[in-house]
């Protein structure tokens, strides 16, 4: 197991926290809460060793179209990085009002 | 037993449906009219059942918080110890598995048709549905939350939504105590209050989790639910593939399946995968109440039943079946009576009421 933390910028206190997914195989769980000021912290929890990049690509191309002040905690089960997207951004629509 | 010849074996496809079809042949019609048969049968039936089923809202597909928060009465559920409070497993990043920040057991407090309850829902998904310590422990807090309740005059019922595999091997010591605790728990709610064990999805519940769902009030599956204390992979490491496949789809739901364990009288009511179904039967359970006499109290009965099954020799699903009903039948004179309804509006600010 490999933990590591991304920081990006940001511009908006977030709605509201979320939490999606669950941590079975091929999936992983996002809890997103916002916090003030204007930096977005991902802390990375991940069953698969050696993918640091792909992460940060994958949250990389995320931060390019998101740009809310929050925590962001992934327990990840080998997800694929379409999969990460596609519950990234179910968190941020479940937050949103 | 691998000599059930009768258990066809297919392709994916096949085996799912010949598992159907095989529930066909020697089953009794149960209360459970499933759609399904009734397009396999064809005829003027078969157009209105299949859209019927294809209507129908699943329970197995929703997430376990999904299914706890759906048996809830509307506007009624709050989660505690929820996913943001990380109450997580200790075990399992030092073994170099990534935890869930609910450990897999969500607990939710709310009302079913006006009376208090608390709903156990696991995660099959995690870990096999795993009991370690801390979902263990949020199990066994909620049941016991829930007796308090009881014992100050609040009546409250509990619902265990369990897909699990048993004790989690990364904490099996701990995974053990667990579900001692839990057993005890649920013996000491069930004089109370109903507690209900829901068996619905593919995981089915095995090990000591099969223990925790048998002392329950009343037990609920579905025809996808599997409910044994040994797996099939746990019988076929052990005893070998001649004494169990696990790998024949059709023969494992014939043993350990829903339809099987509902004709055997493990279980009291076999529905078919459908929330509004579901939500109906559990409905009904609490409101009938406490049973008179709990199955895992009917100890002489159920002996006696396993008497005449003869181990020394392997049963196939079509004679374990004509077992079970003969076993059924001649223990049918045993009445078990009434059930004792409990009372929704009894409660403290009610029995303050009540005295002059």
């Amino acid at each position: 197991m490999e933990q590591f933390e991304l920081n990006y910028p940001a511009k908006r206190k977030a709605p509201k926290r979320a939490h999606v997914g669950v941590v079975g195989s091929g999936d992983l769980e996002v809890l997103l809460e916002p916090i003030d000021g204007t930096t977005a912290t991902v802390r990375i929890r991940t069953s698969v060793d050696g993918f640091k990049e792909t992460w940060k690509a994958v949250l990389d191309q995320f931060f390019g179209q998101y740009d809310g002040a929050v925590r962001i905690e992934i327990n990840d089960a080998g997800a694929t990085p379409g999969a990460v997207y596609l519950r990234l951004q179910q968190a941020v629509e479940a937050s949103e009002p | 037993m691998t000599n059930s010849a009768d258990v066809a074996k297919g392709g994916d496809g096949a085996e799912w449906v010949s598992t159907h079809k095989s529930h066909e042949s020697y089953s009794e019609p149960g209360p459970s009219s499933s759609a399904l048969a009734e397009v396999a049968k064809g005829g003027d039936g078969a157009k209105s059942a299949s859209r019927e089923y294809l209507q129908r809202r699943s329970f197995i597909e929703l997430s376990a918080r999904d299914r706890a928060h759906g048996l809830l009465d509307p506007g009624t559920a709050r989660e505690l110890a929820g996913p943001f409070d990380r109450i997580e497993s200790p075990w399992l990043s030092v073994q170099g598995v990534t935890p869930q920040a609910d450990d897999g057991c969500i607990v939710m407090r709310g009302t079913i048709k006006g009376y208090e309850t608390v709903v156990i829902a696991f995660s099959g998904a995690f870990q096999g549905g795993g009991i370690g310590e801390v979902s263990g422990a949020k199990l066994t807090a909620a049941l016991d939350l829930a007796c308090i309740d009881n014992e100050k005059g609040k009546p409250t019922s509990a619902v265990m939504l369990l897909e699990t595999g048993g004790v989690r091997l990364q904490e099996a010591n701990l995974g053990l105590a667990a579900v001692a605790e839990i057993i005890s728990s649920i013996i000491a709610l069930r004089r109370h209050a109903p507690v209900i064990s829901v068996i619905a999805g593919p995981v089915g519940c095995f090990g000591g989790m099969s223990l925790a769902a048998g002392v329950a009030s009343y037990i609920v599956m579905t025809p996808e639910g599997r409910l044994g204390l040994n797996g099939p992979e746990v019988i076929e490491e052990e005893s070998g593939v001649d004494e169990f496949d696990a790998s024949d789809r059709s023969l494992i739901w014939s043993i350990f399946g829903g339809q099987q364990r509902y004709d055997q009288g493990l279980v009291d009511v076999l529905v078919d995968d459908d929330t509004d179904q579901m939500i109906k039967t559990v409905r009904e359970l609490i409101a009938k109440g406490v049973p008179a006499v709990h199955r895992s109290e009917q100890v002489d009965l159920y002996r006696s039943r396993i008497a005449g099954l003869d181990p020394s020799r392997q049963w196939n699903p079509k004679e374990l079946h004509s077992w079970s009903a003969a076993s059924l039948l001649s223990s049918e004179t045993s009445a078990t009576g009434d059930a004792r309804p409990i009372d929704p509006n009894q409660g403290p600010a009610n029995e303050k009421e009540k005295k002059p």
